[in-house]
């Protein structure tokens, strides 16, 4: 059938991997648990990049024996969604480091780790 | 009750959202648009063996340049919220590391160093580049920290690496202006005979300065995290 | 093929580590399940020809981030004790 092709596979795990992620951001209550989900999430949104942009066939966009400079065009896959994803994980651990300094210091202010507890912004 | 209906109701939305995109794809068969043009050109005009890091460093160096100074934030702000809530560290008493740990430690550590700056160096012939030395350098500090919780390492010594580091990164993109096309060119070096280390005109240096930098970022980020634990026994 | 079976098996095990990173009560297991999503899916990458993403991937995402969030739950473990 059509649709058992690696790259399907590879794209129908990162969408759902990402529906998790968003559903467990909604309905989880410690502060924890909702980092974690938004590492998930995180990750599924580069799987999902990288599986775009597989050719069916072909190899590593890197030159060397057997991919030379002027067959390159018909033996590689895609590299410039490569390119976008390598920023975008190195930014998906700054961002997490981030949001888990702040939860450090929400947990110092009033003793627990409860979502439930903060709502001083709530109108 | 009515919460989680709703929150179950959005999800299955987005979910549909992606469903239709799933459903009309077909994998390519070609190379078509930008990635044709990269693949065709790329190899001559920069000179590199790995293509990801020619797109990288030439083509799409601005978005290089926004990455490094976002983490360079992140860094600092993290070192200035933790000094904010952190106690005195004279009197914190750690449990000490298991022998196995301390030992293994000493063997690994170098050869996870070197094997950082070969994976950096070599980043314009083999899969590599900055992104990953720089990580895989942060990972050998954090084996240093696990083997021996009490040590300090110089704070000025990597802030002075990772401004270093920045400003030789600025300096090799504003020399592309100067000597060749345009910003973070790198034909003002020779581009030399592919596969070899010293082709790529610039490539190799710019990937060096951004690996360190990196690599600088992460360990900071790591040592901030390390000094406010303090452990009664 | 054989690459199919092996990224048929792959999906199912990302997306069950997946839910229990989510559902589980214990925030230690959810942590080590997130790691396992982040270091089977850069064998996934593997197998979608893209060595690079893998090597960031395999080296940020479950050795890096991991250790930071034992970090900060052994601070939050050892101030709670203190009170």
């Amino acid at each position: 059938m059509d649709i058992f092709t690696i790259e399907h596979i590879a794209l129908a795990t990162g969408i759902i991997l990402l529906l998790i992620g968003i559903w467990g951001m909604l309905t989880q209550k410690n502060i924890i648990k909702i980092i974690v989900s938004f590492t998930l999430f995180d990750t599924g949104i580069h799987v999902v990049m990288v599986a775009i942009s597989y050719i069916k066939g072909k190899t590593a966009p890197i030159i060397g024996e057997s991919v030379t400079k002027e067959n390159a065009i018909d033996k590689i896959v895609d590299p410039v969604p490569h390119a976008l994803v390598l920023t975008a994980i190195v930014i998906g651990l700054g961002v997490t480091a981030l949001m888990l300094v702040y939860a450090l210091n929400m947990y110092k202010h009033k003793k627990s780790l409860d979502i439930t507890n903060f709502k001083e912004l709530k109108w | 009750m009515i919460k989680n209906f709703i929150i179950f109701i959005i999800v299955l939305v987005i979910g549909f959202i992606f469903f239709s995109i799933f459903l009309d794809f077909n994998g390519s068969e070609e190379l078509k648009g930008l990635g044709k043009y990269y693949a065709e050109n790329g190899a001559e005009e920069v000179g590199a063996a790995n293509l990801v890091t020619a797109i990288v460093v030439t083509y799409r160096g601005l978005d290089t340049l926004g990455e490094v100074s976002i983490l360079f934030l992140t860094a600092s702000i993290i070192g200035f919220v933790l000094s904010l809530s952190s106690s005195n560290n004279e009197d914190r008493k750690v449990r000490q590391a298991s022998e196995i740990l301390k030992t293994t430690s000493k063997v690994l550590v170098p050869i996870i160093f070197v094997f950082g700056a070969y994976v950096f160096i070599n980043g314009h012939l083999s899969p590599g580049g900055g992104f990953q030395g720089g990580a895989i350098i942060a990972s050998g500090v954090l084996l240093l920290f696990l083997a021996d919780p009490k040590r300090k390492i110089n704070h000025k010594l990597i802030q002075w690496i990772e401004a270093a580091s920045g400003i030789s990164f600025l300096l090799l993109g504003i020399a592309g202006i100067l000597l060749a096309g345009g910003f973070l060119d790198n034909s003002f070096l020779s581009l030399g005979k592919l596969g070899h280390i010293f082709s790529a005109g610039a490539v190799p240096i710019i990937y060096i300065a951004v690996g360190l930098k990196v690599g600088a970022e992460l360990t900071s980020i790591i040592t901030n995290y390390n000094e406010i634990q303090k452990e009664e026994e | 093929m054989i690459f199919l079976f092996i990224s048929i098996f792959l999906g199912i095990f990302i997306l069950l580590m997946g839910i229990i990173a989510v559902q589980h009560k214990n925030i230690k297991v959810a942590v080590i399940a997130a790691g396992t999503v982040s270091l089977f899916s850069s064998i996934l990458y593997l197998l979608l020809a893209a060595p690079d993403v893998a090597m960031t991937e395999a080296a940020i995402g479950s050795g890096l981030s991991t250790i930071i969030f034992f970090y900060v739950l052994n601070k939050i473990r050892k101030t709670k004790t203190d009170d």
